[in-house]
């Protein structure tokens, strides 16, 4: 990979209960990865496989047990890590972040991050504005409204401004859309697609919904007990679905779909991933079938 | 003579308490509802958070009470406080979170414990709690407590629990929401089989359509009121519409649907992955 902005050596993590020899619990063991800086990967498994505990290795908010974690040229947990410096650029969206809202004013709750970073009085503004544009809530009509007036699906996308602010270069979600309806979801990741185009900002995202992770990830990582089961394109992954079911994972639907047809005898590429993809396919095929018959019931006469 | 409705909800209208004493008028959350639920059905409400479906659901197993209207379930109406052990005994109730309601140290123990409380003699007690588990297949994990039990486990306990008590109807509330997609697939199926193999009268509440492909009928709820109603064929008949209402398509079923404007003979039938795909095929 030419430009990793995280690598993992070796990473091990174990839990351990102070003073308690047999209850600790190897939370991951040996994962070795790398992100590309500017793509969104997404980190799949079942509870308990890791992930979480994974990307909290991401912003320091755990230190590896054994192995290396380094993030955008910061090694986590060596001596003299400045971990503000490494929370702002690697910024993380916990679950049902709306919990963490708390100001009076959508403006004073997205600043919280960039006041606490010491910047000018303009800075601090200017980014607030600029985050709240990008999440979809413009500052205009939003910045001064009170967020718990909001609709779910807009609290989060104000917590989700909170993180921008921060102008991070790793935006880290952590099960970003669970609790939303399809509209509200829909919204998330039209925003989340052009904040990667337009900041360029790495994203990582953690995820049960398959369909989400097809939306979004263009690489994944399968965590099983927490160890790094699988990794590849999203499409390669997702064309495994016997794989995916021993670690209790399964395809989004559509693939499930693709892959009874082509157990069916279908001639289905690997490449076909989308809707369209598969209703054009599937059209061209009824096209050539049916000429197919045509000339066997010609020749049969 | 026509069968007497296990649950009837006639005209119900409920608006949640205000808590902060706000002067604003609080929307209601259910406006003018009537719903019947035959013994047997298995019925799954449909719906984006804040629907109503909760809400209703509530008022089937005498939660909640409505402000207006009448819920009467097996014949009894739930106004009536003294109605409210035996409409609760009818109907039970799982959540999303099966933590909440599980109790005990052991799995048999927290299977048993509704009927503990309910002080039946020690042989009822075994022979139900035996029955519950087997029924709900955790029969091998009986000895377990319940903390090494995974998820999709946890929630057969849950539904073992309310099992126990022989209710004629159980309400899953989001009862997948916190799963994995696998085990979300095996809490369906048991679903469905306690609805075959005991005539439980199954009320699933979910969001997620590919959930709601397999019910006798889907109830779709908006804004406190049902908007939709009928066999998932004609429900899924209107795409276009259960859009609107913030629902979100499963891919497979937008593909049949395009298919079959297509010309392709694929059946109003074929909801399931695997249905789909074999019309595809054939």
């Amino acid at each position: 990979m030419k430009d990793a902005i995280i690598v993992t050596r070796d990473l091990t993590y174990i839990y351990q209960a102070k003073n308690a020899g047999p209850l600790q619990k190897t939370a991951l063991s040996d994962v070795s990865l790398e992100i590309e800086r500017g793509s969104c990967v997404a980190i799949i498994g079942v509870t308990g496989s890791g992930k979480s505990t994974l990307v909290q290795h991401f912003n320091g908010l755990l230190r590896p047990t054994s192995g290396s974690v380094v993030v955008d040229g910061i090694e986590v947990g060596s001596k003299g890590v400045d971990n503000a410096a490494l929370r702002q650029r690697a910024g993380m969206l916990f679950q049902f972040p709306e919990a963490q809202l708390f100001e009076r004013t959508v403006y004073a709750d997205v600043a919280f991050g960039p006041r606490r970073m010491k910047l000018r009085r303009k800075e601090i503004r200017a980014r607030v504005l600029r985050a709240l544009d990008l999440v979809g809530l413009p500052h205009g009509e939003f910045a001064m409204r009170n967020p718990f007036e909001l609709s779910g699906g807009q609290k989060r996308r104000v917590a989700l401004a909170g993180v921008l602010a921060m102008s991070p270069s790793i935006l880290i979600l952590d099960e970003p859309t669970v609790g939303l309806d399809a509209g509200g979801r829909e919204e998330f990741y039209a925003y989340l697609k052009r904040i990667k185009e337009q900041q360029g900002v790495t994203i990582v995202l953690v995820s049960h919904d398959m369909a989400e992770v097809a939306a979004l990830a263009d690489w994944l990582f399968v965590l099983n007990e927490g160890r790094l089961a699988l990794q590849g394109e999203t499409r390669t992954v997702f064309n495994q679905d016997g794989a995916l079911r021993t670690w209790g994972l399964a395809a989004p639907p559509l693939n499930e779909l693709l892959a009874i047809l082509r157990k069916g005898g279908m001639a289905i590429p690997d490449e076909i991933n989308t809707l369209e993809e598969a209703f054009d396919l599937l059209q061209d095929l009824r096209q050539i079938s049916e000429k197919g018959q045509g000339t066997c019931s010609r020749t049969s006469l | 003579m026509e069968q007497i409705a296990l649950i009837d909800l006639q005209h119900i209208i409920y608006s949640y308490p205000d808590q902060q004493g706000e002067s604003e008028p609080i929307a209601l959350a259910l406006n003018d509802v009537s719903l019947q639920v035959q013994q047997g059905e298995y019925l799954v409400l449909l719906g984006h958070n804040g629907s109503g479906k909760s809400t209703l659901a509530r008022h089937c197993n005498a939660l909640l009470i409505p402000t207006g209207g009448h819920a009467l379930i097996a014949g009894r109406d739930s106004a009536e406080r003294s109605n409210w052990r035996t409409i609760r005994d009818t109907v039970g109730m799982i959540f999303q979170n099966p933590d909440n309601q599980i109790i005990a140290t052991v799995v048999e123990d927290d299977v048993a414990w509704a009927l503990t409380v309910r002080g039946l003699p020690v042989r009822v007690i075994e022979e139900r709690v035996a029955w519950a588990m087997q029924a709900v297949g955790i029969m091998h994990l009986r000895g377990l407590p319940p903390n090494k039990l995974s998820g999709g486990q946890r929630q057969r306990l849950a539904i073992a629990g309310v099992l126990a008590l022989r209710p004629q109807c159980i309400i899953a509330d989001e009862a997948t929401a916190q799963l994995d997609p696998l085990s979300r697939q095996d809490i369906v199926e048991l679903l469905h089989q306690l609805n075959r193999d005991y005539g439980l009268t199954i009320i699933q509440l979910t969001h997620l359509l590919e959930e709601a492909a397999l019910a006798q009928r889907i109830v779709v709820m908006e804004q406190g009121k049902i908007v939709m109603e009928g066999p998932p064929p004609q429900v899924f008949s209107d795409l276009e519409r259960l859009r609107a209402l913030r629902l979100a398509i499963p891919e497979p079923i937008e593909l049949a649907a395009r298919l079959r404007n297509a010309g392709f003979r694929i059946s109003t039938g074929a909801l399931t992955v695997e249905t789909i795909a074999q019309e595809i095929l054939h």
